[in-house]
């Protein structure tokens, strides 16, 4: 689904993401960890094609209107400039499609993702007027509309409260087990070990480690990444970090 | 089609009739749409075909090209407060037209002052083109535009401050003021062609302003080319509004306000305001062009006095509601 080889950015004369392998299969929920400045956003953009690099990405790779029907993009900022309606935000999900937000089969992905956000009770509302959390599930019920194999999503969970992180993270796992791919940008430890299936830790525009939670946030590689030691609580629901 | 389009349509559609029935030689209704359609003798038919006609579709085509290019400006830079002067292109038609009437171009054949004020529009582009690129943001478009449009107004200060008597400053002035009064068939033909070029690539970008909606990133990954939509833009307001300002003047507000009231109708869809807005801007403008010619019929009121009398008090009227209702 994301195939990334020797992956460079260079912003200024100043190398932002140095070779980057990284790859997403169907069915995972790969969890992107690193300090801020590491280049998680910029190995987003530059998957989807948005700003120039070197290397190879499978999506940047496509034209525009077939990569937009491969992958979802859900961008850090959570822009929303205009007062439209829970419902007219959704359907721009279907822009890259024929009908472009009227055929039969937009009508059927923009009620689906209305259904599984359970954003019904707020479909003829203003998305503006809306809570953070509730503009967070509208943009994410956008992103499912465009009815994408992968989705691609920069830290979705920031400024959430906790049981709005758990949702969100609960229905990208369920996404997961559905066959999509999906790859998330995450600074809460602790969730993403918890949640992910993969986690990828990126450090100064390099990947670091690659694989099950346990390799990927061992103490050495959290020394490495962030400059920290953290103390490991093991819970049954999983473990906890406590940066000292 | 929606109903807020058929509501506008109508009443653009009987704005223009109006129009064309509006003038001082007082002419009956049968009388004055018989003469036109038909011909024959008389002065009749010359007042309605050659005088009230291009007026009427000068209003209708300048209504509809700034209302249409203000929606596209904030549609694009997500601003409510944009406008199609905000690239400069106008003020450095304006500038174009008065160097005309300063250096007596404009008196040496019909279409001089037209044709500067094109020429000038041009260089407003070129410049825009240097200085925001192909790669600039649209903080870039912004900045350019206003470093432009200072420059224009400076030069049009400065003709202005040179010009030899006061009866060429006294013709400056009134230009600058916008005005749709004796305009010919040939002002039509020079100006229509490259506005519906404009207007064109314009309505082509109805999606991808929808799709910014979210955001540049956002629309980036849903397939829109941001480069392309910024040459689309640039390139379509330039040939909308260079044409518009070099046969009318300088218009202000109807860009800026029709866009504004509209928004609520089409449930805020930038893309469902570009023909909303245009059809909206042309109903504002012949009933301002009628307006004009009713109030103070014997003094020359001109259209952009008007159109800015009438535009700021309803424009602070929105900001209001916007502040206390929670709308934009």
């Amino acid at each position: 689904m994301l195939t990334l080889r020797g992956l460079s950015v260079t912003r200024r004369n100043r190398p932002v993401l140095h070779g980057v392998n990284l790859s997403v299969r169907a069915g995972e929920l790969v969890g992107l960890i690193g300090p801020n400045g590491a280049g998680k956003s910029t190995l987003m953009e530059a998957a989807l094609g948005l700003v120039p690099c070197t290397g190879r990405s499978n999506l940047a790779a496509m034209p525009a209107t077939d990569r937009a029907r491969a992958a979802a993009y859900l961008p850090q900022s959570r822009e929303i400039a205009w007062p439209v309606s829970v419902e007219d935000l959704i359907a721009l999900g279907r822009i890259p499609w024929p009908g472009g937000g009227r055929s039969q089969a937009d009508r059927v992905a923009i009620d689906a993702a209305i259904a599984r956000m359970g954003l019904e009770p707020f479909r003829k509302r203003t998305a503006l007027r809306l809570s953070g959390g509730e503009q967070n599930r509208a943009l994410i019920a956008r992103a499912l509309a465009q009815e994408t194999p992968l989705l691609i999503a920069d830290e979705p969970i920031a400024g959430l409260d906790p049981a709005q992180q758990l949702a969100c993270l609960r229905l990208f796992r369920s996404l997961a087990a559905e066959g999509h791919g999906l790859i998330v940008s995450i600074h809460d430890l602790g969730l993403a070990a918890r949640f992910c299936t993969r986690l990828v830790l990126l450090a100064d525009g390099k990947v670091l480690a690659d694989g099950d939670a346990s390799v990927v946030l061992a103490d050495e590689m959290l020394r490495r990444a962030f400059g920290i030691t953290a103390r490991r609580f093991d819970t049954p629901d999983g473990p906890v970090f406590l940066p000292v | 089609m929606r109903p807020v389009l058929i509501v506008l349509t109508v009443l653009a559609a009987a704005l223009f009739a109006a129009s064309l029935l509006t003038g001082p030689a007082g002419i009956g209704t049968v009388d004055g749409l018989r003469a036109l359609i038909l011909g024959g003798e008389g002065p009749m038919p010359i007042v309605m075909r050659e005088i009230r006609l291009p007026r009427a579709i000068l209003g209708l085509a300048v209504g509809a090209g700034l209302g249409l290019t203000g929606a596209a400006m904030q549609g694009y830079l997500r601003n409510p407060l944009a406008e199609p002067g905000l690239i400069g292109v106008s003020g450095m038609a304006a500038l174009g037209a008065v160097i005309a009437i300063q250096t007596g171009l404009s008196a040496t054949a019909a279409l001089a002052l037209p044709a500067a004020a094109l020429l000038g529009a041009a260089i407003g582009v070129g410049l825009l083109v240097m200085l925001a690129g192909p790669r600039g943001g649209s903080i870039t478009l912004i900045l350019a535009g206003i470093a432009i449009s200072a420059l224009a107004g400076a030069g049009t200060a400065l003709v202005l401050n040179l010009s030899p008597n006061p009866y060429a400053a006294n013709e400056i002035v009134f230009w600058l003021m916008g005005s749709l009064a004796d305009r010919s068939m040939l002002h039509l033909w020079l100006a229509l062609p490259p506005m519906a070029v404009g207007a064109a690539l314009i309505w082509t970008t109805g999606r991808a302003l929808d799709a910014l909606t979210l955001g540049e990133a956002a629309a980036s990954a849903m397939g829109v080319s941001p480069s392309g939509l910024r040459w689309r833009l640039i390139l379509g307001v330039a040939l909308v509004v260079g044409p518009a300002t070099a046969v009318a003047g300088a218009i202000g507000f109807v860009g800026l306000v029709v866009p504004h009231m509209l928004r609520p109708w089409v449930r805020a869809r930038p893309g469902a305001l570009l023909p909303a807005s245009a059809l909206g801007g042309a109903a504002l403008l012949l009933a301002a062009d009628i307006a004009v010619r009713l109030i103070l019929p014997e003094r020359d009121l001109k259209l952009g006095v008007l159109t800015a009398l009438v535009g700021a008090p309803l424009f602070l009227h929105l900001i209001w509601k916007t502040r206390s209702g929670g709308r934009m």
